[in-house]
């Protein structure tokens, strides 16, 4: 798993690819709660290279979305493919987080 | 049926994206679509990481992972380690909520497992044996792959 932000207006576009699994999982953890205990609230996960989600995953992204929407912002889904929304929807996920097709989307929505 | 080789790891996080492609392997020869052996894999994960996180508490151990593909059939994987018993129906129980405020995470990989698989059976301290989680997945029309 490899991760990467970029800062575009308020909004930090996280973009991770690889898998997110109980290994990898503590370091996209660590790297969303980074941002948001530094006061970024606005996070666009882009997941277009991302292959597959646990539910450790999952468990990091909740807590990201409970803590940014605490604070007045959102995190928002850009590019998933269709493995991980069947994930999401598999644990009622996908009714909690804002999905798009497109990073620029994903960044005016906020 | 076709056997398939067993597969034994050390019970570390790192290891398991080895168990996933073993299991995924298995699961495609037997004709699992794309969408069901990612679900197969989500199952498997969840079944490993309780191995290594509670019954070997983060300790040294190892997971012998056993797949038979029953082409057209179905899927059965048997998982064996030698920690402590643990039964993840211990846990509370996971909730799928509408609103953010509702959702409570505990309990969410039993709930997968059981979302995804079509029997789950856990037994613990089998003489010789040790702990062996046994988990089926059924073919059907929608389990194709496309």
């Amino acid at each position: 798993m490899e991760i990467s932000v970029k800062p575009l207006k308020e909004v930090d576009i996280v973009t991770v690819s690889g898998r997110i699994d109980s290994a990898t999982a503590p370091e996209f953890d660590n790297a969303l709660k980074g941002l948001l205990e530094h006061g970024r609230r606005k996070l666009a996960l882009d997941f277009a290279d991302l292959s597959y989600v646990s539910s450790a995953g999952l468990r990091a992204m909740l807590s990201a979305l409970k803590a940014a929407k605490n604070n007045g912002g959102n995190v928002v889904l850009v590019s998933a493919n269709e493995r991980i929304r069947d994930t999401l929807t598999l644990v009622g996920f996908h009714t909690l987080f804002i999905q798009f097709n497109d990073v620029l989307d994903a960044v005016d929505s906020f | 049926m076709t056997p398939m080789p067993r597969l034994v790891v050390p019970a570390r996080h790192d290891k398991l994206a080895e168990v996933s492609k073993f299991v995924a392997s298995a699961a495609m020869d037997a004709g699992f679509g794309e969408t069901v052996v990612n679900r197969i894999e989500l199952a498997v994960d969840e079944a490993c990481s309780n191995i290594i996180d509670h019954a070997y508490d983060g300790g040294k151990g190892a997971i012998c992972c056993d797949v038979t593909a029953e082409p057209g059939q179905r899927l059965k994987i048997v998982l064996i380690d030698q920690g402590h018993p643990f039964d993840p129906a211990s846990l509370p129980e996971f909730e799928p909520c509408r609103t953010l405020d509702d959702v409570k995470i505990g309990g969410l990989g039993l709930h997968l497992m059981r979302q995804v698989m079509d029997d789950i059976c856990f037994e613990f301290n089998l003489p010789g044996v040790g702990n062996r989680l046994t988990m089926i997945k059924h073919y059907d029309r929608s389990s194709q792959r496309s």
